[in-house]
């Protein structure tokens, strides 16, 4: 891009631009991002997490910036308004804010460079908000914990308009209505706890919104929610978009909604944007070999993998090794300390499942359906309130692991294994790897000390990692390699059933199908079945051979996965399905979302 | 309450022996000779020879009646010589609080919005000094200087002129111009801890998207950070109140000595020494019913302050 351009330029002054007209032949550049760097100093040195960004963003339309963790999209996003956090800092370029060119300031040129004002000025505090807002991913904290809905977000409005706390409270309630939050009247005087994650980020919209801004920044908004509450904030935001003529930056890893919604896209790694364009271009004829890998990684999910196929032609699906017979989890039932009855929360409701040997067993459903409890309680780290767990040991005795005690479920224990979520804060950052793996070992106690170190480089080798990693500690891995080590831990005790609660959700796109693969590995060698519990459809497709959909701790449908994908039986599978992008802009527009309401 | 009174009274009555074997303990030494047909007297007249759970009930009794028994040191009525040096006690221990906290909060809200600056640096040291420094040296010092320097007088909270005087203004401006050197005293090592406290908490929460997103929407940095973070990392500073009430009445037992105040502190030790157990009771009693008044205080204000408690 124009790379050539000074980076100091005196605030107000005429900034040539040619490039990009609507059709009357206006220019459409509302925000011009040139040349932009963003460092974080530390003691060793600087470190440039945005490296020469140049990016435009027009009128009406939406830019999406893609890029794996890491890729300084975020940080970007903030260096905008200056507000990155300490010890971070803008080292160069502009942010032209061409506010002339905007439906509200037509007329008269006035060009502000973002980054000639300082962070703590007037000049910036009125721009932020009133004319650039944010929405941030984390629905959940980005909203004071103790301040009323209502007080949020009018005090945006009040900032940067003079408006009687009257007046403040109905433009308010109009912007909450604008954004679909049922009952407005009453969510005004609410706190955000009281909120679903979903009404949370409609809130956050609504904040933003509250000025009519010319430029919208989202940074990941949908990240945090499910699937089906994830489409509804992208139909509101495009929607708000068409009736205002907003220019939307719109940060995400997820090239489904990318697909979805982008007029254009940038594809940001290690800093840099190495590819921009248009959002048919890009998904069609990638040019950077990143974004083909990036590309190619997410059509590779969404289909069977092709390995699994082929193995399951070699070795076919043995009999039900695991099978949940009517389990049903009550939290916090009982008597109260009145001795009045307590109805607790049923978290799983009756579920009939079963896993076979040797078999990938998927649960999908969105969060609070109960699908990592039913996880739990099928493994016995939960009490079952009702209901039978089979399970069928090496030996072919079948136990019910239901009405165990802890001593004799050591033994089970020791079978059926877990992998977490969350690769960051499921290693206990004070052992070195060699211990994490080993712990497993030591607490069953049967092998000597030089045995369970054999043991361990072993695992190491299987899972991919080089035996250097024995003497080191969590945080000199990435999240990827991480999981590795989550997985050796795993299996380090030879068992037979892993169960997998959303162990490829916290990592990127491009290593998911990796650490798949290195699961389809190590079933074909130790010969594992596993249940692996994912909110993403994609996911299980490509791992599972069958599939379980949990809806609010009922299983609503369990069938072959590929039939149950694209012939979905029950009606919330259905709505499910319809609710997931689709990484492909042509289809855009063509799914009919189907929206499902229980009826009780 | 009841349980409290209960643990209390077992307290007092639980070292052996009574008042009179230390009254006649204290005569035998003084060369008089014990009467024991006179003791086995006052021992019955006292109740002392009955079980335990009836002297409780007698005492309990006549407390919930608002009388504390008679104090046999000083052969008056219990609730009449607590009385005066609980409320200055308690006077003593709200102006301590208010102290503290006028000097914690924008303390550590400056130390922590600046960290590792000069002005964070030199709240850090001066809270470490005040923390490791005993109070009855920092006493001693802050009274040498205030004798020597400003030439007050420091002992005690009034001047013998209102010692025994009714109350009046001029009472009041008297007791506000001794009150401070204790106050200080008292407050510095709360005051350090609170500072430290209110410091790791702001910490904690100045980096929180919430904060980013206020930002975002344009708000000052000051009024921000006032606004959003440290209203929830004030919470401790609430919490305070429940333990900083019975900590400045039994804890400044030696501050008061060496300051020589008319508080509570010195009178509660004199009596468990003696074993005057109807003060000392009345005392126990009080403190406990301080704390819990005074948690329950707090956990009012914190449900008042923080919605995500009130609605649990």
């Amino acid at each position: 891009m124009d790379s050539t351009a000074p980076s100091t330029m005196p605030r107000g002054a005429p900034i040539p631009n040619t490039r990009d007209h609507d059709n009357k032949g206006r220019d459409t550049t509302v925000l011009e991002i040139r040349n932009l760097s963003t460092e974080f100093v530390t003691k060793r040195g600087a470190f440039r997490a945005v490296d020469d960004v140049s990016l435009e963003l027009h009128a009406g339309k939406t830019l999406c910036v893609v890029g794996e963790s890491g890729s300084g999209k975020s940080v970007m996003s903030r260096s905008i308004l200056q507000i990155v956090d300490p010890p971070g800092r803008v080292a160069a370029g502009q942010v032209l804010l061409h506010r002339h060119r905007t439906a509200r300031d037509a007329g008269i040129e006035d060009t502000v460079d973002l980054l000639q004002l300082s962070p703590t000025s007037k000049a910036i505090r009125n721009l932020r908000g009133r004319d650039i807002a944010m929405i941030f991913q984390e629905p959940m904290s980005s909203l004071s914990p103790v301040h009323r809905i209502g007080d949020q977000v009018g005090e945006a409005i009040r900032l940067h308009e003079r408006v009687s706390k009257k007046e403040m409270r109905e433009r308010t309630l109009e912007l909450l209505r604008k954004v679909e939050i049922p009952n407005p009247g009453k969510a005004i005087d609410q706190f955000p706890f009281e909120f679903s994650g979903g009404m949370r980020q409609r809130a956050m919209i609504a904040m933003a919104l509250a000025c009519n801004p010319t430029v919208l920044i989202a940074d990941e908004p949908t990240t945090a929610l499910d699937v089906t509450i994830q489409a509804e904030i992208l139909d509101l935001i495009r929607s708000i978009q068409d009736e205002s003529d907003m220019a939307v930056l719109f940060i995400t890893h997820d090239m489904g909604v990318v697909a979805e919604i982008a007029d254009e896209i940038a594809v940001m790694r290690y800093g840099k944007v190495v590819e921009t364009g248009d959002v048919y271009d890009i998904f069609e004829a990638p040019q950077h070999p990143y974004t083909q890998r990036l590309l190619n990684s997410v059509k590779e999910l969404d289909q069977p993998s092709e390995r699994r196929l082929a193995m399951r032609q070699a070795r076919p699906v043995g009999a039900p090794c695991l099978v949940s017979d009517g389990v049903t989890k009550v939290f916090g039932a009982g008597k109260n300390w009145r001795g009045r009855e307590a109805r607790g929360l049923l978290a799983v409701d009756r579920a009939d499942l079963e896993l076979r040997k040797g078999e990938n067993l998927g649960i999908v459903g969105e969060s609070g359906s109960g699908k990592t409890t039913l996880g739990r309680c099928l493994q016995r780290v939960y009490d079952v309130t009702a209901g039978h767990v089979l399970y069928t040991a090496e030996d072919g005795r079948e136990l019910d692991l239901a009405p165990m005690t802890e001593n004799q479920l050591a033994g089970p224990w020791r079978d059926i294994r877990t992998v977490f979520q969350d690769p960051f804060s499921s290693l206990n950052p004070r052992m070195t790897i060699g211990q994490i793996i080993a712990e497993p070992l030591v607490v069953a106690g049967k092998l000597t000390a030089p045995e369970i170190r054999d043991r361990v480089f072993e695992l190491l080798e299987l899972v991919g990692l080089p035996d250097t990693a024995y003497m080191r500690y969590p945080h000199a891995f990435s999240g990827g390699q991480r999981q590795r080590v989550s997985i050796a831990r795993a299996i380090a005790p030879n068992p037979r059933i892993i169960i997998a609660d959303e162990a490829t959700s916290a990592l990127d796109v491009s290593l998911r199908t990796q650490i798949l693969d290195l699961l389809l590995d190590l079933q074909e060698r130790l010969d594992l079945s596993f249940i692996l519990i994912s909110h993403d459809i994609a996911v299980i497709r490509y791992f599972c051979d069958r599939i379980a959909v949990m809806y609010r701790g009922r299983i609503v449908e369990a069938g072959d996965t590929e039939e149950v994908c694209r012939n979905p039986a029950h009606d919330y599978t259905r709505s499910l399905l319809s609710a997931v992008p689709v990484a492909d802009p042509r289809m855009r527009g063509q799914k009919q979302r189907v929206r499902y309401t229980e009826t009780t | 309450m009841f349980a409290v009174s209960l643990i209390a009274f077992a307290l007092i009555t639980a070292p052996p022996g009574d008042y009179l074997t230390s009254f006649a303990a204290t005569l035998a030494q003084s060369g008089d000779v014990v009467d024991e047909a006179r003791l086995d007297a006052l021992r019955e007249r006292y109740g002392f020879d009955q079980p335990f759970i009836v002297q409780y009930f007698r005492w309990i009794g006549g407390v919930l009646q608002g009388d504390f028994g008679i104090s046999f040191e000083w052969q008056q009525p219990v609730g009449q010589l607590i009385w005066e040096r609980m409320a200055l006690s308690v006077t003593l221990a709200l102006a301590t609080l208010m102290f503290t906290w006028a000097l914690a909060l924008p303390i550590g809200i400056y130390s922590a919005v600046r960290k590792y600056s000069i002005g964070d640096y030199v709240a850090t040291t001066i809270g470490f000094i005040g923390l490791a420094t005993p109070n009855f040296l920092f006493a001693l010092v802050l009274m040498y200087v205030a004798v020597v320097y400003f030439g007050s007088d420091v002992s005690g909270l009034f001047s013998e002129g209102y010692q025994d005087a009714p109350w009046s203004w001029a009472k009041f401006g008297d007791l506000l111009s001794h009150i401070w050197i204790p106050v200080i005293i008292l407050g510095t090592s709360a005051t350090a801890s609170l500072v430290r406290i209110m410091r790791a908490n702001l910490l904690d929460e100045l980096y929180r998207p919430y904060v980013t997103t206020a930002r975002a929407k344009g708000l000052s940095e000051w009024r921000l950070i006032l606004k959003y973070p440290v209203r929830i990392a004030i919470n401790p500073f609430i919490s305070t109140i429940g333990w900083a009430f019975p900590q400045l009445i039994s804890g400044a037992v030696i501050t008061a000595f060496v300051l020589s105040l008319p508080t509570s502190g010195p009178l509660m030790l004199q009596a468990l020494l003696a074993q005057d157990m109807y003060l000392a009771g009345a005392f126990i009693l009080l403190l406990c019913c301080l704390s819990i008044v005074g948690m329950l205080v707090s956990d009012i204000l914190l449900a008042l302050i923080d919605p995500r408690i009130r609605f649990q």
